[in-house]
Protein backbone atom coordinates (compact mmCIF):
# COMPACT_ATOMS: atom_id res chain seq x y z
CA UNK A 1 0.00 0.00 0.00
CA UNK A 2 1.64 3.70 -1.36
CA UNK A 3 1.68 6.23 1.16
CA UNK A 4 -1.19 8.20 -0.58
CA UNK A 5 -3.49 5.48 -0.81
CA UNK A 6 -2.91 5.20 3.31
CA UNK A 7 -4.01 8.62 3.63
CA UNK A 8 -6.86 8.39 1.33
CA UNK A 9 -8.31 5.51 3.46
CA UNK A 10 -7.58 7.42 6.34
CA UNK A 11 -9.60 10.72 5.58
CA UNK A 12 -12.87 10.90 7.11
CA UNK A 13 -16.22 10.00 5.00
CA UNK A 14 -16.99 13.96 4.42
CA UNK A 15 -13.67 14.94 3.35
CA UNK A 16 -13.70 12.21 0.86
CA UNK A 17 -17.05 13.30 -0.76
CA UNK A 18 -15.76 16.39 -1.55
CA UNK A 19 -12.84 14.99 -4.06
CA UNK A 20 -16.57 13.94 -5.92
CA UNK A 21 -18.21 16.30 -8.68
CA UNK A 22 -21.80 15.62 -9.92
CA UNK A 23 -22.88 16.10 -13.64
CA UNK A 24 -26.43 17.13 -13.90
CA UNK A 25 -28.15 16.76 -17.52
CA UNK A 26 -31.06 17.66 -18.97
CA UNK A 27 -32.76 14.30 -18.77
CA UNK A 28 -32.77 10.69 -17.79
CA UNK A 29 -32.02 9.73 -21.11
CA UNK A 30 -28.76 11.88 -21.51
CA UNK A 31 -27.73 10.56 -18.57
CA UNK A 32 -28.14 7.15 -19.70
CA UNK A 33 -26.09 8.17 -22.58
CA UNK A 34 -23.26 9.74 -20.73
CA UNK A 35 -23.09 6.54 -18.40
CA UNK A 36 -22.44 4.68 -21.38
CA UNK A 37 -19.68 6.82 -22.73
CA UNK A 38 -18.06 7.46 -19.65
CA UNK A 39 -18.21 3.05 -18.72
CA UNK A 40 -16.77 2.58 -22.12
CA UNK A 41 -14.15 4.66 -22.28
CA UNK A 42 -13.39 3.30 -18.90
CA UNK A 43 -14.30 5.38 -16.31
CA UNK A 44 -15.96 3.61 -12.98
CA UNK A 45 -18.60 6.30 -12.26
CA UNK A 46 -21.74 6.37 -10.55
CA UNK A 47 -25.18 7.10 -11.62
CA UNK A 48 -27.40 8.38 -8.01
CA UNK A 49 -29.87 10.95 -7.16
CA UNK A 50 -29.05 14.41 -6.87
CA UNK A 51 -29.11 16.69 -4.22
CA UNK A 52 -32.28 18.31 -2.41
CA UNK A 53 -30.96 22.11 -3.88
CA UNK A 54 -30.80 20.08 -7.68
CA UNK A 55 -33.80 17.53 -7.45
CA UNK A 56 -37.30 18.67 -9.68
CA UNK A 57 -38.75 15.27 -9.32
CA UNK A 58 -36.87 12.35 -11.31
CA UNK A 59 -33.66 12.74 -11.83
CA UNK A 60 -29.84 11.00 -12.03
CA UNK A 61 -26.89 12.71 -11.79
CA UNK A 62 -23.92 11.04 -12.21
CA UNK A 63 -21.14 11.32 -9.74
CA UNK A 64 -16.97 11.52 -10.62
CA UNK A 65 -13.77 11.92 -9.59
CA UNK A 66 -13.70 15.74 -9.62
CA UNK A 67 -10.02 16.14 -10.24
CA UNK A 68 -10.78 14.08 -13.71
CA UNK A 69 -13.29 16.50 -14.56
CA UNK A 70 -11.47 17.74 -18.36
CA UNK A 71 -11.19 14.39 -18.95
CA UNK A 72 -14.38 13.07 -18.44
CA UNK A 73 -15.62 16.25 -20.42
CA UNK A 74 -13.53 15.10 -22.79
CA UNK A 75 -15.32 11.65 -23.06
CA UNK A 76 -18.71 13.90 -23.26
CA UNK A 77 -17.93 16.03 -25.78
CA UNK A 78 -16.88 13.42 -28.41
CA UNK A 79 -20.23 11.38 -27.39
CA UNK A 80 -22.26 14.61 -27.80
CA UNK A 81 -23.70 14.73 -24.48
CA UNK A 82 -23.57 17.40 -22.72
CA UNK A 83 -24.13 18.23 -19.25
CA UNK A 84 -26.15 21.26 -17.69
CA UNK A 85 -24.04 22.00 -14.97
CA UNK A 86 -20.85 20.22 -13.02
CA UNK A 87 -20.89 20.99 -9.79
CA UNK A 88 -18.82 19.77 -6.05
CA UNK A 89 -20.57 17.32 -4.07
CA UNK A 90 -21.65 19.22 -1.29
CA UNK A 91 -23.89 16.64 0.47
CA UNK A 92 -25.21 13.41 0.20
CA UNK A 93 -26.20 11.68 -2.59
CA UNK A 94 -29.27 9.11 -2.83
CA UNK A 95 -28.49 5.61 -3.57
CA UNK A 96 -30.27 3.80 -6.04
CA UNK A 97 -32.18 0.85 -4.96
CA UNK A 98 -29.91 -1.93 -5.42
CA UNK A 99 -32.16 -4.74 -4.28
CA UNK A 100 -33.66 -7.35 -6.34
CA UNK A 101 -36.79 -9.93 -5.61
CA UNK A 102 -37.45 -12.61 -7.68
CA UNK A 103 -40.75 -14.64 -7.57
CA UNK A 104 -41.00 -17.97 -9.65
CA UNK A 105 -44.90 -18.58 -11.29
CA UNK A 106 -44.19 -21.49 -12.74
CA UNK A 107 -44.16 -21.20 -16.46
CA UNK A 108 -43.12 -17.46 -15.60
CA UNK A 109 -40.45 -15.76 -13.97
CA UNK A 110 -40.83 -12.27 -12.34
CA UNK A 111 -38.41 -9.83 -11.18
CA UNK A 112 -38.47 -6.33 -10.07
CA UNK A 113 -36.11 -4.00 -9.24
CA UNK A 114 -37.14 -1.06 -7.16
CA UNK A 115 -40.56 0.00 -8.40
CA UNK A 116 -40.96 -2.08 -11.50
CA UNK A 117 -41.60 -5.62 -12.47
CA UNK A 118 -40.43 -7.81 -15.46
CA UNK A 119 -41.96 -11.01 -16.22
CA UNK A 120 -40.60 -13.59 -18.80
CA UNK A 121 -41.84 -16.61 -19.99
CA UNK A 122 -39.27 -19.20 -18.79
CA UNK A 123 -39.57 -21.84 -22.07
CA UNK A 124 -39.28 -18.99 -24.72
CA UNK A 125 -37.55 -16.26 -22.65
CA UNK A 126 -40.63 -13.80 -24.32
CA UNK A 127 -41.05 -10.65 -21.76
CA UNK A 128 -45.27 -11.24 -21.44
CA UNK A 129 -45.41 -8.41 -19.08
CA UNK A 130 -44.15 -5.21 -17.47
CA UNK A 131 -45.59 -3.95 -14.22
CA UNK A 132 -44.82 -1.33 -11.24
CA UNK A 133 -43.86 2.41 -12.23
CA UNK A 134 -45.27 5.55 -12.64
CA UNK A 135 -43.54 7.51 -14.86
CA UNK A 136 -44.49 7.95 -18.42
CA UNK A 137 -41.78 5.96 -20.46
CA UNK A 138 -43.69 2.83 -18.73
CA UNK A 139 -46.33 1.95 -20.67
CA UNK A 140 -44.06 2.95 -23.57
CA UNK A 141 -41.64 0.65 -22.64
CA UNK A 142 -44.39 -1.83 -22.23
CA UNK A 143 -45.88 -1.50 -25.67
CA UNK A 144 -42.15 -1.84 -26.87
CA UNK A 145 -41.02 -4.87 -24.81
CA UNK A 146 -44.11 -7.25 -23.83
CA UNK A 147 -43.97 -10.36 -26.45
CA UNK A 148 -40.45 -10.18 -28.03
CA UNK A 149 -38.05 -12.33 -26.69
CA UNK A 150 -35.32 -11.01 -24.19
CA UNK A 151 -32.35 -11.27 -26.86
CA UNK A 152 -34.48 -9.20 -29.13
CA UNK A 153 -36.72 -6.44 -26.97
CA UNK A 154 -35.07 -3.68 -27.07
CA UNK A 155 -33.21 -2.70 -23.70
CA UNK A 156 -34.85 0.15 -21.65
CA UNK A 157 -31.35 1.62 -21.22
CA UNK A 158 -32.03 2.31 -25.23
CA UNK A 159 -35.32 3.44 -25.26
CA UNK A 160 -36.46 4.37 -21.39
CA UNK A 161 -36.04 8.17 -20.25
CA UNK A 162 -37.16 8.04 -16.56
CA UNK A 163 -35.96 6.52 -13.31
CA UNK A 164 -38.64 4.08 -13.78
CA UNK A 165 -37.12 3.21 -16.92
CA UNK A 166 -33.77 2.97 -15.13
CA UNK A 167 -35.19 0.49 -12.95
CA UNK A 168 -36.45 -1.70 -15.42
CA UNK A 169 -33.41 -1.95 -17.08
CA UNK A 170 -31.61 -2.89 -13.61
CA UNK A 171 -34.64 -6.06 -13.63
CA UNK A 172 -34.11 -6.49 -17.20
CA UNK A 173 -30.01 -6.82 -16.66
CA UNK A 174 -30.71 -9.78 -13.03
CA UNK A 175 -33.25 -11.58 -15.58
CA UNK A 176 -30.48 -12.04 -18.88
CA UNK A 177 -28.02 -12.99 -15.62
CA UNK A 178 -30.49 -15.30 -13.87
CA UNK A 179 -31.74 -16.84 -17.51
CA UNK A 180 -28.42 -17.02 -18.76
CA UNK A 181 -27.58 -19.85 -16.24
CA UNK B 1 -68.27 13.96 -14.08
CA UNK B 2 -64.70 12.53 -14.04
CA UNK B 3 -62.35 14.05 -15.24
CA UNK B 4 -58.77 12.33 -16.17
CA UNK B 5 -55.32 13.75 -17.04
CA UNK B 6 -52.99 11.38 -18.22
CA UNK B 7 -50.72 10.44 -21.12
CA UNK B 8 -50.70 7.83 -23.82
CA UNK B 9 -47.32 6.08 -25.02
CA UNK B 10 -47.46 7.59 -28.54
CA UNK B 11 -44.43 10.04 -29.06
CA UNK B 12 -46.42 12.45 -31.32
CA UNK B 13 -50.11 12.02 -30.09
CA UNK B 14 -51.64 15.80 -29.61
CA UNK B 15 -52.69 17.22 -26.54
CA UNK B 16 -56.87 16.47 -26.62
CA UNK B 17 -59.18 16.85 -24.18
CA UNK B 18 -62.87 15.86 -24.58
CA UNK B 19 -65.38 13.15 -23.75
CA UNK B 20 -63.87 9.77 -23.81
CA UNK B 21 -66.18 6.13 -25.18
CA UNK B 22 -64.74 3.10 -24.98
CA UNK B 23 -65.16 1.17 -29.11
CA UNK B 24 -63.54 -2.86 -29.45
CA UNK B 25 -61.08 -2.58 -26.56
CA UNK B 26 -60.19 1.18 -27.98
CA UNK B 27 -60.58 4.75 -26.51
CA UNK B 28 -62.32 7.36 -28.68
CA UNK B 29 -61.96 10.56 -28.43
CA UNK B 30 -61.87 13.71 -30.39
CA UNK B 31 -61.86 11.21 -33.36
CA UNK B 32 -58.32 9.82 -32.17
CA UNK B 33 -58.59 5.71 -31.51
CA UNK B 34 -56.10 4.97 -28.53
CA UNK B 35 -55.40 1.45 -27.95
CA UNK B 36 -56.19 0.01 -23.90
CA UNK B 37 -53.11 -1.81 -22.94
CA UNK B 38 -51.86 -0.25 -19.72
CA UNK B 39 -51.92 3.29 -18.59
CA UNK B 40 -53.88 5.81 -18.80
CA UNK B 41 -55.60 4.39 -21.58
CA UNK B 42 -56.20 1.43 -19.09
CA UNK B 43 -57.41 3.54 -16.09
CA UNK B 44 -60.05 5.12 -18.28
CA UNK B 45 -61.36 2.17 -19.90
CA UNK B 46 -62.08 0.47 -16.23
CA UNK B 47 -63.90 4.31 -15.28
CA UNK B 48 -65.68 3.65 -18.51
CA UNK B 49 -67.02 0.46 -17.91
CA UNK B 50 -67.95 0.49 -14.49
CA UNK B 51 -69.16 3.97 -15.06
CA UNK B 52 -71.76 2.61 -17.01
CA UNK B 53 -73.21 0.29 -14.51
CA UNK B 54 -73.28 3.12 -11.76
CA UNK B 55 -75.28 5.52 -14.15
CA UNK B 56 -72.04 7.70 -14.81
CA UNK B 57 -71.76 9.68 -17.99
CA UNK B 58 -68.74 9.27 -20.03
CA UNK B 59 -65.45 10.12 -18.09
CA UNK B 60 -63.71 13.68 -19.72
CA UNK B 61 -60.06 13.31 -20.53
CA UNK B 62 -56.81 15.60 -20.94
CA UNK B 63 -54.39 13.19 -22.67
CA UNK B 64 -50.99 13.87 -24.38
CA UNK B 65 -48.43 11.84 -26.01
CA UNK B 66 -45.20 11.16 -23.70
CA UNK B 67 -42.62 8.15 -23.69
CA UNK B 68 -40.95 9.37 -20.68
CA UNK B 69 -38.85 12.45 -21.83
CA UNK B 70 -41.61 14.92 -20.13
CA UNK B 71 -42.05 16.86 -23.35
CA UNK B 72 -46.08 15.95 -23.32
CA UNK B 73 -46.30 15.95 -20.23
CA UNK B 74 -45.21 19.54 -19.37
CA UNK B 75 -47.03 20.61 -22.57
CA UNK B 76 -50.39 19.45 -20.59
CA UNK B 77 -49.43 21.14 -17.53
CA UNK B 78 -49.07 24.07 -19.34
CA UNK B 79 -52.32 23.44 -21.12
CA UNK B 80 -54.38 22.69 -17.49
CA UNK B 81 -52.78 25.94 -15.78
CA UNK B 82 -54.39 27.77 -18.55
CA UNK B 83 -57.40 25.75 -19.80
CA UNK B 84 -58.95 23.66 -16.86
CA UNK B 85 -62.36 24.13 -17.02
CA UNK B 86 -63.04 25.03 -13.73
CA UNK B 87 -66.46 23.94 -13.89
CA UNK B 88 -68.82 20.14 -13.92
CA UNK B 89 -65.70 18.29 -12.32
CA UNK B 90 -66.96 16.15 -9.19
CA UNK B 91 -63.36 14.37 -9.32
CA UNK B 92 -60.43 14.67 -11.15
CA UNK B 93 -57.86 11.76 -11.02
CA UNK B 94 -54.08 12.28 -12.35
CA UNK B 95 -52.45 9.69 -13.46
CA UNK B 96 -49.25 8.90 -15.13
CA UNK B 97 -47.37 12.12 -15.83
CA UNK B 98 -43.72 13.17 -15.61
CA UNK B 99 -42.78 14.07 -11.73
CA UNK B 100 -42.00 17.74 -11.83
CA UNK B 101 -42.43 19.25 -8.64
CA UNK B 102 -42.86 22.90 -10.37
CA UNK B 103 -45.36 21.82 -12.62
CA UNK B 104 -47.26 20.11 -10.08
CA UNK B 105 -47.90 23.59 -7.96
CA UNK B 106 -48.72 25.35 -10.76
CA UNK B 107 -51.28 23.11 -11.36
CA UNK B 108 -52.29 22.55 -7.88
CA UNK B 109 -53.09 25.99 -7.74
CA UNK B 110 -54.96 26.27 -11.09
CA UNK B 111 -57.14 23.41 -9.39
CA UNK B 112 -57.94 25.45 -6.19
CA UNK B 113 -60.06 27.76 -8.42
CA UNK B 114 -62.47 25.09 -9.86
CA UNK B 115 -65.74 25.75 -7.58
CA UNK B 116 -66.78 23.69 -6.42
CA UNK B 117 -63.27 21.70 -5.37
CA UNK B 118 -63.13 18.53 -6.95
CA UNK B 119 -62.09 15.32 -4.97
CA UNK B 120 -58.28 14.85 -5.94
CA UNK B 121 -57.38 11.55 -6.86
CA UNK B 122 -53.16 11.06 -7.75
CA UNK B 123 -51.61 8.15 -8.80
CA UNK B 124 -48.21 7.26 -10.52
CA UNK B 125 -46.07 9.44 -11.39
CA UNK B 126 -48.10 12.84 -10.58
CA UNK B 127 -48.65 11.01 -7.18
CA UNK B 128 -44.94 10.90 -6.92
CA UNK B 129 -44.65 14.63 -7.77
CA UNK B 130 -47.53 15.32 -5.30
CA UNK B 131 -45.75 13.58 -2.78
CA UNK B 132 -42.19 15.67 -3.20
CA UNK B 133 -44.03 18.92 -3.26
CA UNK B 134 -44.72 18.61 0.46
CA UNK B 135 -48.64 18.49 -0.55
CA UNK B 136 -49.72 15.60 -0.49
CA UNK B 137 -52.60 16.58 2.30
CA UNK B 138 -54.29 18.55 -0.39
CA UNK B 139 -55.41 15.30 -1.97
CA UNK B 140 -58.71 13.07 -0.86
CA UNK B 141 -57.18 9.83 -2.42
CA UNK B 142 -53.72 8.51 -3.45
CA UNK B 143 -53.43 4.83 -4.72
CA UNK B 144 -50.28 3.32 -4.05
CA UNK B 145 -48.85 -0.08 -4.65
CA UNK B 146 -46.75 -1.80 -2.09
CA UNK B 147 -43.57 -0.25 -3.39
CA UNK B 148 -45.09 3.57 -3.93
CA UNK B 149 -46.23 3.06 -0.08
CA UNK B 150 -42.88 2.49 1.09
CA UNK B 151 -41.79 5.95 -1.38
CA UNK B 152 -44.54 7.82 1.05
CA UNK B 153 -43.28 6.39 3.86
CA UNK B 154 -39.30 7.82 3.17
CA UNK B 155 -39.65 11.66 3.93
CA UNK B 156 -35.97 11.63 2.09
CA UNK B 157 -37.18 9.69 -1.08
CA UNK B 158 -37.71 12.18 -4.82
CA UNK B 159 -38.38 8.66 -6.32
CA UNK B 160 -39.42 5.18 -5.58
CA UNK B 161 -36.20 4.38 -7.09
CA UNK B 162 -34.64 5.88 -4.03
CA UNK B 163 -36.78 4.44 -1.16
CA UNK B 164 -33.72 3.72 1.52
CA UNK B 165 -33.33 0.07 2.29
CA UNK B 166 -34.46 0.49 5.19
CA UNK B 167 -38.19 1.43 4.53
CA UNK B 168 -37.93 -1.08 1.28
CA UNK B 169 -41.62 -2.58 0.69
CA UNK B 170 -42.43 -6.01 1.88
CA UNK B 171 -45.86 -6.59 1.69
CA UNK B 172 -46.38 -7.64 5.66
CA UNK B 173 -44.95 -4.43 6.48
CA UNK B 174 -47.25 -2.22 5.08
CA UNK B 175 -49.58 -0.83 7.91
CA UNK B 176 -46.79 0.47 9.17
CA UNK B 177 -45.27 2.12 6.18
CA UNK B 178 -48.54 3.67 6.45
CA UNK B 179 -48.50 5.30 9.64
CA UNK B 180 -45.21 6.19 8.74
CA UNK B 181 -46.21 8.29 5.52
CA UNK B 182 -48.62 10.08 7.55
CA UNK B 183 -46.56 10.77 9.94
CA UNK B 184 -44.54 13.06 7.84
CA UNK B 185 -47.37 14.48 5.77
CA UNK B 186 -46.75 12.65 2.93
CA UNK B 187 -50.18 10.88 2.37
CA UNK B 188 -53.20 12.01 0.97
CA UNK B 189 -56.51 12.27 3.25
CA UNK B 190 -57.16 8.63 2.19
CA UNK B 191 -54.47 6.04 0.54
CA UNK B 192 -55.79 2.62 -1.02
CA UNK B 193 -52.71 0.68 -0.88
CA UNK B 194 -53.09 -2.15 -3.71
CA UNK B 195 -51.21 -5.17 -2.94
CA UNK B 196 -51.26 -8.81 -1.69
CA UNK B 197 -54.10 -7.61 0.69
CA UNK B 198 -55.53 -3.74 -0.30
CA UNK B 199 -55.59 -1.54 2.35
CA UNK B 200 -57.78 1.63 2.96
CA UNK B 201 -56.60 3.91 5.05
CA UNK B 202 -56.27 7.15 6.46
CA UNK B 203 -54.53 9.02 9.70
CA UNK B 204 -56.82 7.42 11.85
CA UNK B 205 -55.13 4.29 10.73
CA UNK B 206 -55.88 1.41 8.54
CA UNK B 207 -59.98 1.39 7.81
CA UNK B 208 -60.44 -1.38 6.14
CA UNK B 209 -58.80 -4.94 4.56
CA UNK B 210 -59.52 -6.54 1.21
CA UNK B 211 -57.28 -9.81 0.88
CA UNK B 212 -59.93 -11.75 -1.09
CA UNK B 213 -60.39 -13.51 -4.02
CA UNK B 214 -56.77 -13.74 -3.64
CA UNK B 215 -55.25 -14.76 -7.54
CA UNK B 216 -51.43 -14.57 -6.78
CA UNK B 217 -50.72 -14.47 -11.19
CA UNK B 218 -52.48 -11.12 -11.11
CA UNK B 219 -48.89 -9.36 -9.39
CA UNK B 220 -47.27 -9.55 -13.06
CA UNK B 221 -50.36 -8.05 -14.80
CA UNK B 222 -48.82 -4.69 -16.02
CA UNK B 223 -52.43 -2.32 -15.83
CA UNK B 224 -54.15 -3.74 -12.51
CA UNK B 225 -53.16 -0.79 -10.48
CA UNK B 226 -54.99 1.53 -12.89
CA UNK B 227 -57.79 -0.32 -13.42
CA UNK B 228 -58.24 -0.10 -9.75
CA UNK B 229 -57.83 3.60 -9.72
CA UNK B 230 -60.17 3.96 -12.76
CA UNK B 231 -62.89 2.09 -10.92
CA UNK B 232 -62.38 3.87 -7.56
CA UNK B 233 -62.38 7.23 -9.31
CA UNK B 234 -65.61 6.12 -10.70
CA UNK B 235 -67.24 5.06 -8.14
CA UNK B 236 -66.34 8.30 -6.32
CA UNK B 237 -67.88 10.47 -9.11
CA UNK B 238 -71.19 8.57 -8.94
CA UNK B 239 -71.45 10.39 -5.41
CA UNK B 240 -70.09 7.51 -3.29
CA UNK B 241 -67.67 8.45 -0.34
CA UNK B 242 -64.05 8.19 -0.96
CA UNK B 243 -63.34 5.67 2.03
CA UNK B 244 -66.37 3.71 0.69
CA UNK B 245 -65.11 3.55 -2.86
CA UNK B 246 -61.55 2.64 -1.97
CA UNK B 247 -62.85 -0.45 -0.18
CA UNK B 248 -65.46 -1.38 -3.40
CA UNK B 249 -63.14 -0.54 -6.08
CA UNK B 250 -60.55 -3.12 -4.41
CA UNK B 251 -62.86 -5.66 -4.37
CA UNK B 252 -64.15 -4.77 -7.91
CA UNK B 253 -60.93 -5.53 -9.08
CA UNK B 254 -59.98 -8.59 -7.24
CA UNK B 255 -63.47 -10.00 -8.38
CA UNK B 256 -62.77 -8.88 -12.12
CA UNK B 257 -58.93 -10.39 -11.87
CA UNK B 258 -60.56 -13.62 -10.55
CA UNK B 259 -62.88 -13.64 -13.56
CA UNK B 260 -60.57 -13.16 -16.25
CA UNK B 261 -58.68 -16.53 -14.77
CA UNK B 262 -54.94 -14.68 -15.23
CA UNK B 263 -51.62 -16.39 -15.73
CA UNK B 264 -48.69 -14.06 -15.56
CA UNK B 265 -48.83 -13.44 -19.41
CA UNK B 266 -52.15 -12.19 -19.38
CA UNK B 267 -52.93 -8.27 -20.48
CA UNK B 268 -54.73 -5.90 -18.96
CA UNK B 269 -57.64 -5.63 -21.31
CA UNK B 270 -58.88 -9.43 -20.43
CA UNK B 271 -59.30 -7.97 -17.00
CA UNK B 272 -61.35 -4.78 -17.74
CA UNK B 273 -63.80 -7.14 -19.86
CA UNK B 274 -64.92 -8.40 -16.54
CA UNK B 275 -65.54 -5.20 -14.58
CA UNK B 276 -69.15 -4.44 -15.69
CA UNK B 277 -69.50 -8.02 -14.11
CA UNK B 278 -67.36 -7.77 -10.66
CA UNK B 279 -69.18 -4.15 -10.00
CA UNK B 280 -72.47 -5.42 -10.03
CA UNK B 281 -71.89 -8.08 -8.17
CA UNK B 282 -69.74 -6.46 -5.64
CA UNK B 283 -72.81 -3.38 -5.46
CA UNK B 284 -75.65 -5.97 -5.52
CA UNK B 285 -73.79 -7.41 -2.44
CA UNK B 286 -73.28 -4.21 -0.80
CA UNK B 287 -76.79 -3.31 -0.89
CA UNK B 288 -78.29 -5.05 1.54
CA UNK B 289 -75.72 -3.47 4.16
CA UNK B 290 -76.88 -0.04 2.80
CA UNK B 291 -80.68 -1.13 3.26
CA UNK B 292 -79.82 -2.06 6.73
CA UNK B 293 -77.16 0.62 7.49
CA UNK B 294 -80.58 2.40 6.48
CA UNK B 295 -83.40 0.52 8.77
CA UNK B 296 -81.25 0.93 11.93
CA UNK B 297 -80.68 4.22 11.46
CA UNK B 298 -76.87 4.03 10.87
CA UNK B 299 -75.03 6.97 10.05
CA UNK B 300 -72.40 5.55 8.75
CA UNK B 301 -73.06 3.05 5.81
CA UNK B 302 -68.67 2.63 5.48
CA UNK B 303 -68.84 1.40 9.30
CA UNK B 304 -70.84 -1.58 8.13
CA UNK B 305 -68.57 -2.02 4.88
CA UNK B 306 -65.75 -2.26 6.73
CA UNK B 307 -66.83 -4.66 9.46
CA UNK B 308 -67.22 -7.21 6.34
CA UNK B 309 -63.58 -7.16 5.86
CA UNK B 310 -61.73 -7.58 9.02
CA UNK B 311 -58.45 -6.66 9.33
Amino acid sequence: MSFLSFLKKRRPRKEQARDRGILVFENTSEVIRAENALKAAGWMVKVKGPPPEIRTGCDLVIEFPLIEELNVLRVLESASVKPLKVVPVQSALLEPVSLFHTKDFGDYLMIRAANMKLTVDKKTLTVVNISGGGCPDVPFLAQEMVGKRLSEAPSPRAIGHTLCGYALQLAYEEMQRQCSR
Amino acid sequence: MLAVVGTVPVENFPLVSGEVRLEKDALLLEGKCIPVNRGTPALLAAAIVAGEILGNPPPFAYLVGDIGTGKGSRMLYDYLTKHLLLEGFGVLTFHYLQPDVDWHNRVLFAVEAMKPRPALIADAGFMYAAKMSGQAGAYDLFTPDAGEIAFLADEEAPHPFYTRGFILHEDNRVPELIIRAYEHDNAARCLLVKGKSDYVASCEGILATVDEPLVEALEPVGGTGDTVTGIVSALVASGMRVEQAAVIAARVNRLAGLYANPTPATQVIDLIRHIPRATAEVLKESQPWRLRSKAQGSSSLFALEINMFPH
